[in-house]
């Protein structure tokens, strides 16, 4: 896993690798869904035949990543343009959409869209009506949804099988951080063609708070790589720092940001004013490094504190505890380490 | 991990790694005189892993993972650790493969020209092949073809031919036990013995052969022929690619100049024996 960073950070870093050390490198890019940004970053090296193949392969998926991303976010703005509400892209749809570095080879899965809470009601009949329809079929599971989370519950197209992800804010509302969403649609800049990204600000507070302040920190390699493309392109203008400092600040992610912009700085050297990496970081770095030359996670002991973790956070001990009863009646409790991971 | 094996079949390397000695044992005898991933680096990664950690000695358990992986595939038993490595394999190049449109289909070749043969399972493509394979023709592989979207050039993908059931029994008659591996007796697909391919077909493994003929054959049926529509083709070789969607338009480039400029029939065949005539008397139809 070191290798991936290595190479991401410093892509001359891959001169010293064996064969064993490209497959190893390779399984580890895939795994954590950074094939496309590894292949990109290493354009113009010297590379083995049979890894410049691959590199080729993986800019050519990346293409039609992107080519998909767009049509679904087009998709989902002809369905909600008629309800005149502001519609946000998020994470790698908004990355593609803007032209921003963070978007180069960006795998990208679901298509996830903010809207104010207000037009829930009408956007979820508005894409019924396009032809998305609900997943989760469990009652329990969709009322958890719409009382407690920041995001209707996901919906699939009937004929493009592809999932979007309607979210009002950017945590879930068990949260102990409440991000203030209406500042972020107000914020938010036009592309031009009716849909909209956030303001720069917003764009890195979104990831850092989906990667630390939610969630168990699977995949933040990659979540991390985007916040340090992030950091560094808005980071060249002037006095950018103090204005997410700033906003960070309004949002209730001061803390969040300051982990992130020390694990950055950290894993890929992103040049910011980091100050010193706390003890609780080396346990981050830890969890997020926790994979070896096969794709395997490794460190089950680690990545079990931050799953627990993640529930803590998204749930006061009360409701968490009749969450879990509820679940593991259902035996839908899923321990990390033994899933066999996401079809990719 | 504790046991690993790669192997380069055509143009595609493979990593396979396993908490079992078992499974790699009988890769190494079955794809011994096979090539080593070019400059030693895979394409693919495939893991033989235990369901749990406890499963590697108690009940031991294969769950198939690697770079690629379905959530919900079942795990299989150690006796049918040879067939986990196959459809490890078979699921990075269904999910991953990138280079090449991916066609379900066996092939074999003769005078660089190829005969592809596709159709659902226990239509017969596997047995056609390897039958064919043993009577003058080139295998290329029983289960996917590898059309280059660059060249129109079908590549050989020939891994252990899967023998399924009755096709273990008619080909036992044709060739020599040696080539077999171990009978693997109630898997989900029924009994299964991999079979190697002969030494032509590994010796002209790298050498790629343009399309000539497309067969939809189906066993069960009198003899019967019919000519197929490029439309009706295309549509089932969309059905018949598991990354067609993925490669986008260099995909459907491929998929509709091989469907334009290729024949397609279907043909139905009541047993092995006259399907081998069907398709020796529509290969010389064609030529001539």
């Amino acid at each position: 896993m070191k290798a991936l960073v290595d190479a991401m950070r410093d892509p001359g870093s891959i001169a010293t690798l064996d064969a064993d050390g490209w497959t190893g490198l390779i399984a580890a890019a895939r795994a954590e869904q950074m094939i496309g940004s590894l292949a990109f970053r290493l354009e113009g090296q010297a590379l083995p035949i049979a890894v410049a193949r691959m590199c080729e392969e993986a800019r050519a998926s990346s293409a039609e990543w992107r080519r998909t991303a767009l049509w679904e976010a087009e998709m989902a703005h002809r369905a909600l343009c008629p309800l005149g509400i502001p519609v946000v892209l998020m994470k790698g749809t908004a990355y593609v959409a803007a032209g921003l570095d963070a978007g180069v080879g960006r795998s990208i899965g679901d298509l996830d869209v903010m809207i104010p809470r207000a037009a829930l009601g009408n956007a979820e009949g508005a894409l019924i009506a396009a032809g998305w329809e609900w997943v989760k079929p469990d009652p329990y599971d969709d009322a958890y949804y719409r009382d407690h989370m920041h995001e209707l519950p996901p919906l699939i197209h009937r004929e493009r099988d592809r999932m979007i992800d309607v979210h009002h804010t950017i945590l879930p509302l068990t949260a102990r951080q409440t991000p203030d969403a209406a500042a972020m649609i107000a914020q938010s800049v036009t592309l031009g063609d009716g849909l909209r990204v956030f303001c720069p600000e917003d764009m890195i507070l979104h990831s850092v708070a989906h990667l630390f302040a939610d969630g168990d920190l699977a995949g933040g390699l990659r979540n991390l790589w985007d916040q340090d493309r992030l950091l560094r392109q808005f980071g060249a203008v002037d006095g950018f720092g103090e204005r997410l400092a700033a906003r960070a600040a309004l949002h209730g992610l001061s803390r969040h940001l300051a982990r992130a912009l020390r694990q950055t700085h950290a894993l890929y050297g992103t040049p910011v004013h980091a100050g010193p990496l706390h003890l609780s970081d080396r346990l981050y770095l830890r969890r997020l490094t926790a994979r070896d030359r096969w794709g395997r996670e490794t460190r089950p002991f680690t990545r079990l504190l931050f799953y627990i973790r993640s529930h803590w956070l998204r749930m006061p001990p009360l409701m968490l505890m009749r969450h879990l009863w509820t679940k593991w009646r259902k035996g839908g409790i899923r321990l990390p380490g033994t899933d066999g991971g996401e079809a990719r | 991990m504790r046991h690993a094996f790669a192997v380069r079949i055509g143009p595609v390397g493979f990593r396979i790694g396993s908490a079992w000695a078992g499974p790699v044992e009988h890769l190494r005898t079955l794809y011994a005189g096979y090539p080593t991933p070019d400059d030693g680096v895979a394409d693919f990664t495939v893991r033989l892993e235990a369901e749990r950690p406890w499963r590697r000695w108690i009940r031991p358990s294969v769950a198939i993972r690697g770079d690629f992986t379905l959530p919900d595939a079942a795990p299989l038993p150690l006796a049918q650790g040879l067939l986990a490595a196959e459809m490890g394999m078979n699921l990075q190049m269904a999910l991953g493969q990138r280079r090449y449109l991916i066609l379900h289909a066996s092939a074999v070749e003769r005078d660089g020209r190829a005969l592809l043969m596709t159709g659902h399972s226990g239509a017969g493509k596997s047995t056609l092949a390897a039958l064919l394979g043993e009577r003058g023709w080139r295998f290329m592989g029983d289960e996917f073809a590898l059309l280059d979207p660059a060249t129109g050039q079908l590549h050989a993908f020939p891994r252990m031919i899967s023998l399924k059931n009755e096709a273990i029994a008619t080909m036992a008659a044709d060739v020599d036990s040696r080539r077999f591996g171990p009978l693997l007796k109630g898997t989900p697909k029924g009994d299964i013995r991999h079979l190697r391919p002969n030494d032509a077909a590994l010796a002209a493994m790298d050498r790629p052969a343009r399309p000539a003929l497309i067969l939809f054959p189906r066993f069960g049926f009198e003899s019967a022929e019919r000519p197929m529509a490029p439309s009706e083709v295309f549509v089932r070789l969309t059905q018949a690619s598991t990354n067609y969607v993925a490669l986008g338009e260099p995909g459907f480039a491929a998929l509709t100049g091989l469907v334009k400029s290729v024949p397609s029939i279907a043909i139905d065949y009541p047993d092995t024996a006259r399907a081998v005539a069907q398709v020796e008397r529509l290969w010389a139809t064609l030529a001539s």
